[in-house]
Parts: structure tokens; C-alpha cells; sequence
């Protein structure tokens, strides 16, 4: 492991930019402060990999909505509930009235839905890869039982498309940190065509300092070769959960997904099936991005194209306190892991 | 949100499972993957994504000595 | 037997329930006189607190509302250096509310302030129509008493100060929190809430300068921890010094959570004068429930960061939490 710091620490190669794309990734390299041990030739960038953060506004405001409408009950994670959308954010809703209840699991949605005697409950059924199975679990339990107060509005996307937007539109990439685990439902082979086709090397990579530091030397090492290095092996394997892929594709077919700071990316989201529309609370068209404040920078912080001391509201009208965008608000958020850790503060 | 921690299954009863995280155990939804008591898994949401294993290290080790003949 | 409107209308069937639940369990002589004020032995300074209690659900692992209304103000008073001694409880009951409930709820607070030394000497009673109140509002408002050898606290920290929690942190919030949300942990997730009187009594014995103490409920640790930097201090903590149940540390983690941010009932925070720390350490160790205490940071010269030093050697900014991360947790 010293080999490897002194290594990355010490690299006067050329220059390198590495992508993250994982939310506990992001939290973690600022947690570890792994940014303050690289050299200055290597630069870590924060790409979209917190699933909040990267929900268009339209999606959030239609949530609020549903929250307001009488006998209609929204369930959330707690990240998603001071995220604003184009005015308010559920917290707000809820302080307007507004029926906002917080859930640990998906699954206890199918709780609170049987146990009600009456009203209406959506979920607000956000994620990536790691989380799309769990909302098959729900639907197949909802089958069985039978559940009719219970609907999703989904905002589901998967990794690769985004990937393949960053490196066609912004390129610059010379190494990405595959999502962790993203990878262990979809397996690490998922990311070999994106590899191939821009020639630049893959590392799906464990959560810890070291994994993560073995995972950027891999990266470093294998600049400008194609392939994907699985670091992760105890979860990870190349085909990955082979099941809840099974059950992914049963309930949900891919589709165009808006990001937000990128707009649609084609096949980059999921969507229920036809044969399931009953659970569906009217996730199509959710397409609209609108900051709150316009001057707040989170599309460009999302890509990497900007970091987030580079928005002019960083720190000053815009911290955990005062959050104006989503990169703020989410403890995934890049800006709010800058905030709190530095990437690299010692 | 992307959190997923390890846990070990102590029970399995049909789709569900109770893991045990640090001393406390909590039902999880055992559909996605087969496990048996005793199992290392990583939990997401209520849900058992994966069994664990315990290949880290070896394969760790042999990846940084096939770079480092690089 | 359910509470209605009459119970709160101050005619028979108030003061039947005064006399037969409140005075009979609280016990009290001052309290019996029935007077509109209370008139008790006080002296030159006196401390003097109030809280609300909303918690729900009302009974959770560890304890209840009745406890958690004595506790909750028993501890402000003790930690501003006093020694509780009396109480005032009001009740805001919504009509409906089962009286066995209540007479539980009752029997809670007596025995905790009996636990606590405290002497219940006034309260009131409202009832409300059903769905203004989410079952029972008590508020408790506390004295308590300064001596020559007990004066108020300075209550503030000095740099070279070292900080001092007196047990495991988080316990209460998350416990809070598992019970609401019916996680289903097995065990459950226990409450921390108790009186720290006894455990304030033992370090202010043992002499030494603290320069200030507080409860960490709402907010935890963090807020507290917020409250106390100044302009021309820093606080600094260390991740690896931070005393937190096995349990709730992975209940923290399923959830998300920060034990920093979560809300303490039965603990204390201290910032104690260098070369005395090692004895308010002893002494907090010489007491069943401060058997966890540690030190777990300083105040340093600085600029107004609070700031958690990691496992690894780098700083994590500890700010005031904002929102209600879990609302309704006291």
C-alpha cells in the first residue's frame, strides 16, 4: 500500500483526469481526503453519480404536487426531501400541507399502503442500477398482495448511456472508477463496450481508502488501454446478479431519461412496462430542468466540467445550511462533499 | 442513497432474511439472491443484493503484480 | 376510561383527576396545598428551565414521554451547574386519550423524579378536542439551586479546554427513529434517557475547572458543539474517540446517519480546563452511567471551525444541522 501512495503521490507522467461515478465514491475520496495524496499530474473529477443530484426538477416538482393533491400520500428516501425543484422542495410541501412521509426501504411502502383503510400512495421511486431491483422486489409483492393504493413515480437511470454522453460531449476522461456497487448488479462486463469504444480503462473499485487507492493506480498504470479491471471481487463479478437483472427487465424496459445538466440521454433511463401501468403515478414527460436559483452551477458540477469551488455560489449564498442546488443538498453531492472534506484537506 | 452495507444472515425464512449488522439484526428482502445462514451479503434499501465472498485479497494482490510487471 | 373534554373544563371531573392520577402519584406535600403558585425555598440565584415533550411514539425502548419530561429538563438544570429541585407539569391531553395510558404516563414521571430528586410542586391540565394534540403535550418547566460551593457554570469554553462526553452518543434519536419507522431491529434499539444530576454532582466534586457543560439533545452533539465556538476558537474532534453503541452505530449506517447530528438524551458534554480533564474522566468513570465517558477532542485557538478529524487524517467540517433530520425525537 506505501508502494502505492508513494506512486501516485510521486507520478510525473502526463497529465490525467479520473472520473468518479458513484455517489459513496464521492463521499468516500472526500472522507479519505484521496485527492490530497495524488500528484498534482492527476486530477480526480466528480461525475454524476449521486441519483438525486442528477433529477430534473420537473420530476420533483410533479412529486410536490402529488403531495398536495387530497388523499395522496408521497413516500421518499430522506435524501430526497429538501431537494427543490423549480420553487419547492417536499420539505416545503410538507410544511404547506402537503403529505411527505419518509421510508428506509421501498418495502415499507407496501406496509404503510396495505395497513391504510384509505388514500393514495406514491413512491418516490428514484436510483440507479443498485436500486432498480429493489423496486421489482416491491412490484412483485405488490402483485401478489394485490395492492391498488400504490403507485411509482419513477425516475430511474442507468450508468453506461451517462458515461458514453460524458466521454462523446465532454471527453477529457483518461480513467473511470467504476461504480461500485452499480457493478454488482450489473456485473463489471457492463462497462467493456464504453472501455473499447473510447479506449480507456475501466476499475470498478471497492469503497474503502485503499481499495480506492489501488483502483487509481490501476487506472494510472493502464492509461490509454482498453479493458475493465474488477478490484472488487468479494462483491462484484463479471456477469454480476443475474436475478435481479431478470427482475429489472421483467417490470422495467429501458427508456430516454432527462439528466439534469445534460437533458435527455437516449436509453439512459428505465420505465415501466405496459403490462404494469397500474403502478405507474405518471413518470412520463418529467423532462423539464429548472434551477431554482439560475445563477447555481450544478449541471456543469454534475459533468465535471466545472468543480465546485468554480460556481459562484459555492460556500457563499450556497452551503449545507443554505443549499440552492441539488450538488449541495445530497450527502453524495460533489459540492457538498467539497464543503464538508476538501477533496483533499489534510 | 447508494448505501450498501455487509451484514450475515442468521435466518432465512422463504423471500426474507434476518441479517445481523454489528449485533443488530434486521429483516431484508431475500428475493434477489439465495442465501443460507452464516452468509456475508451486502444489503441495499431492505434488500440482499449479493453474497459476499471472500476474494479480495487474492485477486487484489495478483492484479498489482501482473501492473507492476508492466 | 377515556379522557374527555370535562376532564379539562376545571370543574369535578378536573380536580377528581388532579387528585386521583396527578397529586396521588407525584406525592407531593406542596403540591397537595393546591395553591396557584407554589412557594418553596429558593436562594440569591436560581436556575430556571423549560421544555416541551412531543416526542411520539409516546412509549419507546428505554422509556416514554413521562420520563423523557423529567429528564429533558432535570438535565438543563444540572448542567448548568444546579441542583434540580423543582418541577412544574402541564398537560395538554387530547380528548379520547386513554386514561390507563395517561395514569402509565403518570406513574413515568413520579418515578423519574424521584429518581432525579426533584419535587413535583405545580402543574395544569388542558384537554383539547380530539386531533389538535396527537394524543398528550407535557411541558415541564424546572428550578433549581445554586450554593457557595456550587455557583453557576462560566459556560464557556477556553482554548487548551479538553472536550468530554459522559457516554455513548445517539442512542435516543436513533432509538427515536427505529421505533417510528418500525425498522425491526432485534434487539431494540434503546433509548439512552436518564437524569445526569448524579453524574454532574461526582465531577463538580472532584473539583477541577469546567467551563462548560450541556445537554446534546436536539441536534446533538454537533449543535452543541456549534453553540459552544467562538470567533477566536476552534473546536476539534476525533472520529476514532467518538463513544457509540455497537448497535446504533449500524443502525446509523443503514439509515445514512451522522451519530454526531443525533439527539442525546442521558448524556453530557464538557469542556474541561487541560489539567483537569484526566479527573473529570475518573470521576465520570466512578459512576455506572459514565462509564463510557471519554475525551473526545479540544478548543483550540482558531477562527470559528468545529471540525471532526477523521480515521484517515482529514478534517470533516461539523456544521449546525439544519432542518429536522428527525422531527418529533423529544
Amino acid at each position: 500500500m506505501t508502494d502505492i501512495r508513494a506512486y501516485l503521490k510521486n507520478y510525473g507522467g502526463p497529465p490525467l483526469r479520473l472520473m468518479e461515478v458513484c455517489g459513496t465514491h464521492t463521499a468516500q475520496i472526500s472522507r479519505c481526503g484521496i485527492a490530497g495524496m495524488l500528484s498534482p499530474a492527476i486530477r480526480l473529477i466528480s461525475g454524476p453519480g449521486c441519483p438525486v443530484c442528477v433529477t430534473v426538477t420537473a420530476y420533483i416538482d410533479r412529486l410536490v404536487e402529488l403531495s398536495l393533491e387530497p388523499g395522496t400520500t408521497v413516500l421518499t428516501f430522506g435524501d430526497l426531501l429538501r431537494v427543490r425543484g423549480s420553487r419547492r422542495s417536499l420539505n416545503d410541501a410538507r410544511a404547506a400541507g402537503g403529505r411527505v412521509r419518509m421510508v428506509y426501504s421501498p418495502m415499507d411502502s407496501l406496509r404503510i399502503a396495505s395497513a391504510a383503510k384509505s388514500g393514495r400512495f406514491v413512491f418516490a421511486a428514484v436510483g440507479f442500477e443498485t436500486t432498480a431491483p429493489v423496486y421489482a422486489m416491491l412490484l412483485e409483492e405488490a402483485e401478489q398482495a394485490d395492492i391498488r393504493n400504490l403507485r411509482l413515480l419513477t425516475s430511474l437511470k442507468t450508468m453506461p448511456p451517462v458515461i458514453d454522453w460524458i466521454c462523446k460531449n465532454q471527453g477529457g476522461i483518461d480513467g473511470f472508477l467504476a461504480p461500485g456497487h452499480v457493478s454488482v448488479i450489473t456485473g463489471s462486463r457492463a462497462f467493456e463496450p464504453l472501455s473499447r469504444k473510447y479506449g480507456i480503462p475501466f476499475v470498478v473499485s471497492g469503497f474503502s481508502g485503499e481499495q480506492i487507492l489501488a483502483s487509481l493506480y490501476a487506472l494510472v498504470r493502464r492509461r490509454g488501454k482498453a479493458g475493465v479491471l474488477n478490484l472488487y471481487p468479494s462483491a462484484v463479478t463479471a456477469e454480476g446478479n443475474r436475478e435481479a437483472q431478470r427482475a429489472v427487465a421483467h417490470y422495467f424496459a429501458p427508456c430516454d431519461a432527462a439528466w439534469r445538466g445534460m437533458g435527455k440521454i437516449a436509453g439512459s433511463g428505465l420505465a415501466l412496462r405496459a403490462p404494469f401501468a397500474r403502478f405507474d403515478a405518471g413518470s412520463l414527460g418529467l423532462d423539464d430542468d429548472r434551477s431554482f436559483n439560475p445563477r447555481c452551477r450544478c449541471a456543469k458540477v454534475l459533468t465535471g466540467a466545472v468543480s465546485p469551488p468554480e460556481c459562484p455560489l459555492f460556500g457563499g449564498a450556497c452551503t449545507p445550511r443554505t443549499p440552492q442546488g441539488a450538488c449541495m443538498v445530497s450527502q453524495e453531492g460533489s459540492c457538498y462533499n467539497y464543503f464538508v472534506g476538501g477533496r483533499g484537506s489534510r | 442513497m447508494c448505501v450498501a452495507l455487509p451484514g450475515k444472515v442468521v435466518k432465512v425464512d422463504g423471500r426474507k432474511a434476518t441479517v445481523d449488522f454489528s449485533g443488530n439484526t434486521l429483516v431484508a428482502e431475500a428475493g434477489l439472491v439465495k442465501v443460507k445462514p452464516g452468509d456475508d451479503v451486502l444489503v441495499h434499501a431492505g434488500c440482499i443484493l449479493q453474497v459476499l465472498t471472500k476474494k479480495e485479497g487474492n485477486e487484489m494482490r495478483e492484479i498489482l503484480k501482473e501492473l507492476e510487471a508492466l | 376510561m377515556k379522557i374527555t373534554m370535562a376532564h379539562g373544563s376545571g370543574g369535578k371531573a378536573t380536580s377528581e383527576l388532579i387528585s386521583e392520577i396527578f397529586a396521588k402519584n407525584f406525592n407531593d406535600p406542596v403540591l397537595d396545598r393546591m395553591e396557584d403558585s407554589a412557594v418553596v425555598p429558593g436562594c440569591a440565584k436560581i436556575a430556571v428551565t423549560t421544555d416541551s415533550f412531543v416526542v411520539t411514539p409516546l412509549f419507546f425502548p428505554g422509556g416514554d414521554i413521562g420520563h423523557l419530561a423529567v429528564c429533558g429538563t432535570v438535565n438543563d438544570l444540572a448542567v448548568s451547574g444546579a441542583y434540580p429541585r423543582y418541577l412544574s407539569v402541564g398537560m395538554i391531553i387530547e380528548a379520547g386519550f386513554e386514561m390507563e395510558t395517561l395514569v402509565r404516563i403518570v406513574k413515568s414521571i413520579a418515578m423519574t423524579a424521584k429518581e432525579a430528586g426533584v419535587s413535583i410542586v405545580t402543574g395544569d391540565t388542558k384537554v383539547v378536542e380530539g386531533g389538535s394534540a396527537d394524543g398528550i403535550f407535557i411541558n415541564t418547566a424546572g428550578v433549581g439551586v445554586f450554593t457557595a460551593e456550587r455557583p453557576p457554570l462560566p459556560q464557556k469554553i477556553a482554548p487548551g479546554d479538553k472536550i468530554i462526553i459522559s457516554g455513548y452518543m445517539a442512542s435516543h434519536g436513533m432509538a427515536i427513529m427505529a421505533a417510528r419507522e418500525n425498522m425491526g431491529f432485534n434487539p431494540p434499539l434503546e433509548s439512552d434517557v436518564a437524569p445526569i444530576a448524579a453524574l454532574v454532582d461526582r465531577v463538580l466534586q472532584g473539583g477541577g475547572k469546567v467551563n462548560a457543560m450541556r445537554d446534546p439533545t436536539r441536534g446533538g452533539v454537533a449543535a452543541t458543539l456549534c453553540e459552544w465556538v467562538t470567533r477566536n476558537t476552534d473546536i476539534a474532534i476525533y472520529d476514532s474517540m467518538l463513544p457509540v453503541r455497537p448497535d446504533v452505530s449500524a443502525a446509523c449506517e443503514i439509515l445514512g446517519m451522522d451519530p454526531l447530528y443525533i439527539a442525546n438524551e442521558g448524556i453530557m458534554l464538557m469542556s474541561v480546563s487541560a489539567p483537569d480533564a484526566e479527573q473529570a474522566l475518573i470521576s465520570l468513570h466512578s459512576v455506572a452511567c459514565g462509564k463510557n465517558a471519554a475525551i473526545i477532542g479540544e478548543v483550540k485557538k482558531g477562527g470559528g471551525d468545529v471540525y471532526a478529524v477523521t480515521d484517515y487524517g482529514t478534517k470533516r467540517k461539523i456544521m449546525m444541522p439544519q432542518g429536522e433530520i428527525l422531527p418529533r425525537i423529544c
